[in-house]
């Protein structure tokens, strides 16, 4: 997974390269299409690319050129247009609703119709051509910011989180099979004569932590790479991506974090697990938070300042997804993020401390997995 | 010095006591028989001396001091509950396990071979743990006790599944570590083989002390009123013998407590009779485990 990752990016971009040489882009294939003018007038403009405009003296006309396949579909200009705005669409095909394409190709012929003549050229192509926007973001002191949001500043904090989210899952359920794999396998007593309990689950957590470590710092040291190579490629978009500010620490940061936290988990839910599948069902219950944010994504994008995405970014399990995702979105308040990471290194701490009890009262315990109000009983007990 | 001294140990569980208010010690170079009924506190008093779990109250010294993180280097111990990585080869198993008890890859590498060499494992080296027999992995789980030198080891059931020659070569080995001057403490349910090897042991039955000390004195203790002989013929009646109990291949007199062994033979021997075997009934140590056990439990 760590090298997997930057590979495919990399053969991405080479199959990219390798299509666009092989293959010419194709002609757009010109469609034509009906009407039936009941007011008069509209005659011009007939050909917006890549549509063409027949017209037909008759609905019945246009119907016999549509069901002998001479035009798509047809439309009506009706003699109520200039007072209702109506315009009736016939079509074969079944569909949703008109395709954009055909929709925007009708409303510029009737625009540029009905103010031809009246206005000047290039005052129809004003009002035809769609919005043209630019923004640009101002720092407090009112110099044009460095980083400037939009699409280009989330595509990487979005493969980032989703790519957090697949480790998490993975390391989680890696740590739990692992443990239930040498309490099956009755190992856990020979390991424990040869180290302490506080040293199995904390070589544990740190053997994942380090390989966790490794994993990101590959991820990230190979982004920049990537981009300059894929920008190279397809130019347009890829060479406008930026990497937020603070992302690649807060990256690391995070990550190392969540890292501990589900292996901490998984300590104390591998040590009740009587086996390896019983331990990964288990786990299944907090791996899950780390997918949450990802399901969530798209009303962030829309509603960026809502409370749930504070709730999220400071709730320990959903924090390292959340908070990677939300960087590429919008600003986080710097007090969330000191609470978030307090609460985080907080959660750590305390889980590390129920694991290490859990560890030293059921790891050695073989059979029936406990119940959660034997196992609180039990560790405040020991 | 002592290698373990368990002085006055109490562990409870949720809903049990398991081990109640125990104490004993083991020296260097014996070995020391631990025996006792399932359930009887055996298990949670080794991992006690392990510091695998931690007594509510007592204390366990082991070579004289309290556990800390390298007296793990010195203790070899063979849980009952046992089992090594199931896809890792024998040789990487060991030198594995070993280097977790601070042992270098190269010396113990060395010292695998040599353990390989003498239980007859050698072609096992490159072999995976899962594709040997259970047998085989005893053995080998074995080798992985011993492999660091340690000077105390305990074995819990190391008889289980084993078949009388590999029985046979851990008792030749357990009788080597302790001419080294090592102790061994054995946990087994075969009386047998605690009777055979051991120099000293501690009975305990529900987490109490039942019987410890010496093996030849505890059995002496045990010794009852009665004779087991074999003559040729019938022994027909004899004076002073309250009764008689038949065996395979001998009867057990039961003297009448006025009469002595000594004076039985005499009488025997005056009436004439061959006498092919006469000896003092001791109990073996199954016999005072049952008499232990049983006695506890009414």
């Amino acid at each position: 997974m760590t090298l997997i990752v930057p590979v495919l990016a990399l053969l991405a971009i080479g199959i990219v390269q390798l299509v666009s040489v092989i293959i010419e882009p194709a002609e757009v294939e010109t469609t034509t299409i009906g009407y039936v003018d009941e007011i008069g007038g509209f005659e011009q403009y007939t050909v917006q690319d890549p549509i063409e405009l027949v017209r037909y003296p008759t609905q019945d006309e246009a119907t016999a050129a549509l069901l002998a396949d001479d035009v798509s579909e047809y439309f009506v200009i009706s003699a109520s247009y200039t007072s209702t705005g109506l315009v009736n669409r016939y079509t074969l095909e079944k569909q949703l609703e008109p395709p954009p394409g055909i929709q925007s190709a009708i409303k510029r012929f009737l625009t540029s119709n009905i103010l031809t003549g009246k206005v000047p050229e290039n005052t129809i192509q004003l009002v035809e051509a769609p919005l043209y926007l630019t923004t640009t973001r101002l720092t407090e002191t009112g110099a044009v910011a460095t980083e400037q949001g939009g699409y280009e500043n989330l595509i990487i904090p979005a493969i980032f989180s989703l790519l957090l989210a697949l480790s998490l899952n993975f390391f989680a359920g890696y740590m739990v099979q692992g443990l239930g794999e040498e309490k099956e396998s009755r190992l856990i007593e020979v390991l424990l004569s040869s180290v302490t309990t506080r040293q199995l689950l904390v070589g544990k957590v740190l053997g994942l932590g380090v390989a966790g470590l490794v994993q990101v710092a590959v991820w990230l040291v190979s982004l920049p790479l990537l981009l300059n190579l894929a920008s190279s490629t397809f130019g347009g978009f890829f060479s406008t991506i930026q990497i937020p500010g603070n992302f690649i620490i807060l990256g690391i940061v995070y990550f190392i974090l969540g890292y501990l936290l589900f292996a901490a988990l998984s300590a104390g839910v591998g040590a009740v697990s009587p086996n390896a599948r019983e331990g990964v069902q288990l786990s299944l219950i907090y791996s899950m938070f780390a997918i949450v944010p990802l399901w969530f994504s798209s009303l962030l994008m829309i509603f960026p300042k809502s409370w749930i995405w504070t709730v999220l970014s400071i709730f320990p399990v959903t924090a390292p997804v959340e908070v990677m995702l939300r960087l590429g979105v919008s600003e986080i308040p710097a007090w969330e993020m000191a609470v978030s990471l307090v609460l985080l290194v907080l959660s750590i701490i305390g889980v590390l401390a129920l694991s290490t009890r859990i560890f030293r009262v059921y790891l050695l315990m073989y059979g029936k997995r406990p119940a959660l109000g034997e196992v609180l009983r039990n560790i405040r007990s020991e | 010095m002592q290698a373990v001294e368990v002085s006055h140990v109490v562990k409870s569980f949720a809903d049990k006591v398991a081990v109640d208010d125990l104490s004993f010690a083991v020296n260097q170079g014996e070995l020391f028989g631990l025996i006792g009924p399932n359930g009887a506190g055996k298990t949670t008093t080794i991992r006690m001396m392990m510091d695998i779990i931690k007594p509510d109250s007592g204390e366990v010294t082991v070579f004289g001091e309290k556990f800390g993180e390298t007296t793990l280097n010195k203790l070899g111990y063979l849980p009952e509950e046992r089992g090594l990585y199931k896809k890792l080869k024998v040789l990487d198993s060991i030198t594995y396990l070993a280097s977790l008890k601070g042992m270098d890859r190269r010396p113990a590498e060395e010292k695998a071979g040599e353990l390989l060499e003498r239980t007859g494992m050698s072609y096992t080296r490159n072999m995976k743990i899962e594709e040997m027999s259970k047998g085989m992995g005893q053995i080998i789980q074995f080798i992985v006790t011993i492999v660091h030198d340690p000077q105390l080891v305990i074995l819990d059931e190391p008889f289980s599944g084993l078949d009388p020659v590999n029985t046979e070569l851990l008792k030749e080995i357990c009788i080597d570590l302790k001419n080294q001057g090592k102790a061994v403490i054995l946990s087994a349910h075969q009386m047998n083989q605690v009777e055979e090897l051991c120099d000293r042991i501690l009975m305990v039955n529900n987490g109490r002390a039942v019987l410890y000390g010496d093996l030849s004195e505890i059995k002496s203790n045990y010794k009852g009123n009665s004779v087991l002989l074999d003559v040729e013929g019938e022994p027909g009646d004899l004076p002073g013998v309250a009764e008689k109990r038949a065996h395979k291949g001998y009867v057990e007199l039961v003297l009448d407590g006025k009469t002595t062994p000594q004076q039985l033979l005499e009488r025997l021997v005056s009436s004439g009779k061959v006498v092919n075997r006469f000896e003092m009934a001791t109990p073996s140590l199954n016999e005072i485990f049952l008499k232990e056990v049983g006695k506890n439990k009414k």
